[in-house]
Parts: C-alpha cells; structure tokens; sequence
C-alpha cells in the first residue's frame, strides 16, 4: 500500500474579505496554491518535496495531514481518505510542524505522554516510551522542564519525539530544520535517518537542496503549486543541463551577455532573465574571463558572478527560471 | 507495520477523556492565579458594596441580598469566558499549539466541546469558592437561603455553559491584537448591564432600558441566582430564566463550532 497517493489535488484559497469592494467590480481571483498535484509515495520510502517559498509544499503538508481542505481531488495517507475519513488518517500520521508548537502549559514528558493519551495509550506504556524517546533524542534531562526552557533544536526534536509517540505509519516533517545550527540539523538528519531505517515512510518539505539530496530516497521538485519533475537525486541531477553553471551578474540589461555567451566554444545553454545572465559550460575558468570581456566591450560592469556544479540547484533553476532560496 | 502498533483502536470518549484530563492538569497547576484573576474583581465589589456602603449608610443592610446573586453572576461569567477565550486566542492565533489536539484522532468539534466542557467547570469552582468568601464579607444577609441548592448548582451549569459556549465563538473570532478591547468592550458592559448591582425589576424605571437588557445573557444568570438564593427578592420567573440560557447557549455553540471548525482547517 502506497504511504501516499493523490490525484488531481488542488487547493484554492478564497480572496480576501472584500470590503468596501463597489458593487459591480469584479471578484478577485483566489490564489491557487496546488493545481492538479499527482503524486505518489511508497511504503517506507523517504520523499522530499522541493521547492521555494511560495511553492506549495506547506499546502500539500496541510491537506495531508487533515488541517487543510483540498478544493478539488483525491488524497490517500498510508490507505486512508483524507477527505472522507480525516480521523482515519490522523491515526497512522506523525506531524512535526515548520516552526515547534509544544503545548506549553505542559511539561516536556507531559507533553509526549498527554499526545499518546489522546491516541488512546494508557499513561504507564506512554511514560516509558517518552523516556525511551527523550533519552533517543538526547533530551532526557529535560523531561521535568517547561518547554520554554529548551532551545530551539530541542523543541524540535521534542517534535520529532511526540510525532513518534503512537507509532505512526507515516511521518511529515515541514521545514524541519529552518533556524536550526549546522550542528542541530546534522543531529536532526541522524534521527530521521534513523526512523527511516526503522520503516517509516518519511515525507519532508525542504528549501535546502543539499538536505533534500543526502536525505531522500526521491525529490518531488514543485513550484507555484504545480509538479515539475519526480525521481532520485541521482537521476534528477542526470537531468540537469550539462556543465557548471555560470550566474553572471551585471548592471543592465544581460540579454547582450547571454548573446555572446552563445557563441563562445563549448557553451550548453544561456539565457538571460533581467541583468542576470545563466550560461552553462563545461570549462567555467575560460568561459568566465570571456563572459567577463565580452560585458565590458558591452560597455556593462559586471557586478557578480555565481559557479554553481550540476545540482538539484541548477536543475530547479533550468526547470523554474529562479532560485530556491 | 500495520496502523498504530502501540495505540489500539481508541474509542472518541477515551481521547475526549484525554483531552479533559489535560485541560484539568493545566488547571490543577494554575488554581491560585485563575481564582485570583477571575474572583478578585466580584470580590472587590462585594467588599465595597456589601460591606463598607452598608456601614457608612449610604446604602441599606438589604442591599447585599440584591447584590450578592449578580456578584456570584459576574464571577461565573468571568471565569467562564476567560478560561476558554484566552486559550482559544494564544493556542489558535500565537503558538499554534492547539495542533496537538487537532490532529488527535477525534472529529474536531470534540475537542471544542472539551474546551467548552473545562470551561464551564472552571466557572463552577470559581462561583462555588466566591460564595462562601462573599458571604463572611458580608456578614449575615436578609433572607439568604441555600435551601434550594440544586437550583443554585443548575443555573450555575447553565450559566457557565452560555458563557463558556460564548467564550468560544468570542475566542475563535477575535484576533490576538484586539484582546484587550474585546475585554473592555465587550465583557465590562455586560456587565454593568446584566442586572448585577440591582434586580430586573428596578429597571422599571427606565423602561427602555428594562428591554435593551433583555440581549444581556448575564441578567439571566443574575436573575437565576436571586431566585435560587434570595427569592424575597423581585426575580425573574425560574422557567424563564432557563429557557433563556439554553436558548442563549444553543446559539452561541453554533456560531462557536462554526468558527472554531473554520480556524481549525486553515
């Protein structure tokens, strides 16, 4: 049974509240933040959906977890209905959101303990296996504290241990590690590795590249509520233009540059998209000295230049035309 | 792995027992400041109206009667209110914790009705340690009567329930910014306007007025009261006065659920 299954999943939401709009204007439009989303997660797997800001995968988080209505199209969680039956699915669901939400009136074992009690654990089963998580996530002698007295990366991964405490079959994280220290994510990327060789599928949002790429079994790529490529990291970098690309900045116009980009020896690709310029080349040294040259005889100053290897980065930019982040 | 391996097939009162346990927890821990923050002002009333007035002799020694059924009123009203507004606000608008039980697997209404259920107990404890306190301030009061306990112990319910359901709609629709005025605005009013200081009855003085109040659903639980404790009095009839309430709750549990179903599913 697929961890996840939807089809044709879209989710407009409603303009704002039109006040003071004459009557006869006409409505505004409401934002489509998920058009038509086909996807599918297997069991156990550990998918990432990539995008930036804006994408939609905060979106697809919500109307899988229940939390958020799909305007039109099916979703399954772990075989479960999320429009038809919402209680279904919160039962084989662990949720760790984009920014910590402790219940802060509890303590932090209260608050592993209270969760399993409202999945129906009795508290003797619930309080050892909290300590059994908080001790896991390094956290242990918290287990008496308020939750304010945690830091961040502790909150989170209070998170990640309340998202595990009824055994879920599948596990959302969005945004996991936003805000957190190099070293609080690496300790983070640990734990999730380690849940995932336990057997659980994993579906993580991220806008970090790197951490979609050393994470996920498979990347979803979506931009602007719409999927734009699905496969291992392995094979979406295959897929990306060949060659380092080369972002080059200048204080004008760059259509000039891509030009003369393109007729340079061994350039894949180039474009421009307002003063930045996007060549692909397999020999960045030369090919920047001549990008450089041929900007100035352009009368243009060149105002920053950006090498990037073939990436997931470079292919979301061929595929979206902007940066991730 | 099969669908939850550690939690067996829960059934909606076990978690909704969960979800007023946790409500209880909280409470149990906060008691004192709760008790201070929604008593403390009744009982100021209590100590100027009923005791210092009455012995400077600016107002008559029966005036505690009138007084202490509107007073016992407020701090139900009160209590009731904030211990289900204030959470709504903070859990829904500012952390977001309220998650937690949303995504407990349990139809959402049911964990409102758990806020509703904590709240209206919570407006009990707060009458119920109030009246002892207001009587020894108080001193012996003109026909007082606790002879009609399971009335006092009724409207209190009923009462608590209208106000908690309210709280609900107030707390679900009231953006954390405006928490302060909603409290001035709204609640200070009701107040003053809910046949509190003075029965019903007296309105007749200014009969507009008499009318106008009717909207005020804490003139019902006021008038309740002076019927169930000081019924010499002039009071509202009894069956009216329920009636009311569970009209009044009825409508403000609809609206409640309504917006707290919209802020649940973003």
């Amino acid at each position: 049974m697929p961890a996840i299954e939807t089809h044709g999943l879209r989710k407009v939401y409603a303009p704002p509240p039109a006040r003071g709009r004459r009557a006869g204007a006409s409505a505004p439009q409401g934002v489509v933040a998920l058009d038509a989303l086909d996807l599918e997660v297997r069991e156990g797997e550990f998918f990432g959906l990539l995008g930036p800001n804006g994408a939609g995968k905060t979106t697809t988080i919500g109307i899988l977890t229940t939390r958020v209505l799909a305007t039109a199209g099916t979703a399954f969680v772990a075989g479960a209905d999320v429009i038809r039956d919402p209680v279904g699915v919160r039962r084989r669901i662990g949720v760790v959101p984009q920014k910590p939400n402790p219940d802060r009136q509890l303590r932090v074992r209260e608050n592993l303990v209270f969760h399993a009690a409202y999945f129906g654990i009795p508290t003797a089963a619930a309080t050892a296996r909290a300590d059994a998580l908080l001790e896991q996530f390094g956290i242990a002698d918290k287990a008496e504290a308020k939750v304010e007295q945690m830091s961040g990366g502790q909150q989170q991964r209070l998170m990640i241990a309340r998202a595990l405490m009824h055994e879920p079959d599948v596990i959302f994280l969005d945004e996991p590690t936003v805000g957190l220290d190099p070293q609080a994510r690496h300790d983070l990327w640990d734990i999730l590795r380690a849940q995932h060789r336990a057997g659980h599928a994993i579906v993580m949002t991220t806008h970090y590249m790197e951490e979609a790429d050393t994470l996920c079994e498979r990347v979803a790529i979506v931009d602007r509520g719409q999927l734009l490529a699905v496969d291992t990291p392995a094979a979406l970098k295959q897929r990306a233009p060949g060659g380092t690309l080369i972002e080059i900045s200048v204080d004008g116009d760059a259509a000039p540059v891509a030009e003369a980009a393109r007729a340079l020896p061994g350039v894949l690709r180039a474009a421009a998209e307002g003063p930045v310029a996007r060549v692909y080349a397999p020999k960045p040294g030369e090919t920047v000295a001549a990008l450089v040259r041929a900007a100035e005889q352009g009368g243009r100053t060149v105002t920053n230049i950006h090498l990037a290897p073939p990436s997931l980065e470079t292919l979301f930019i061929s595929l979206t035309g902007r940066k991730l982040q | 792995m099969t669908a939850g391996a550690a939690a067996p097939r829960q059934d909606t009162l076990a978690i909704f027992g969960a979800l007023l346990r946790r409500d209880a927890r909280v409470v149990r821990r906060e008691l004192p400041f709760f008790l201070l923050r929604t008593t403390l002002q009744p009982l100021l009333v209590v100590f100027v109206f009923g005791f210092l007035l009455p012995r400077m002799g600016f107002v008559r020694g029966g005036y505690a009667g009138a007084l202490l059924p509107g007073v016992l009123a407020i701090s139900i009203t009160l209590s009731s209110v904030m211990a289900i507004a204030f959470p709504m606000i903070v859990e829904f608008g500012v952390t977001g914790e309220i998650e937690d039980r949303l995504l407990a697997p349990i139809g959402t209404r049911w964990v409102a009705a758990a806020k509703v259920v904590g709240a209206v107990v919570q407006g009990m404890l707060a009458a119920f340690f109030l009246l002892p306190i207001a009587r020894l301030i108080m001193g012996p009061i003109e026909g007082l009567t606790v002879a009609h306990f399971g009335i006092v112990l009724l409207l209190t319910v009923l009462g608590a329930a209208a106000f908690s359901t309210f709280g609900l709609w107030l707390g679900t629709t009231v953006n954390p910014q405006q928490i302060g005025t909603m409290f001035g605005v709204f609640i200070t009013p009701l107040i003053f306007f809910g046949c509190t200081y003075y029965p019903w009855q007296g309105l007749s003085v200014v009969p507009v007025m008499k009318y106008l109040v009717l909207l005020n659903p804490l003139v019902y639980v006021s008038e309740g009261m002076r019927a169930a404790i000081t019924p010499d009095l002039p009071h509202m009839p009894i069956g009216a006065v329920i009636a009311a309430l569970l009209t009044i709750t009825a409508i403000f549990w609809t609206l409640g659920m309504r917006s707290f179903r919209r802020r649940a599913l973003g």
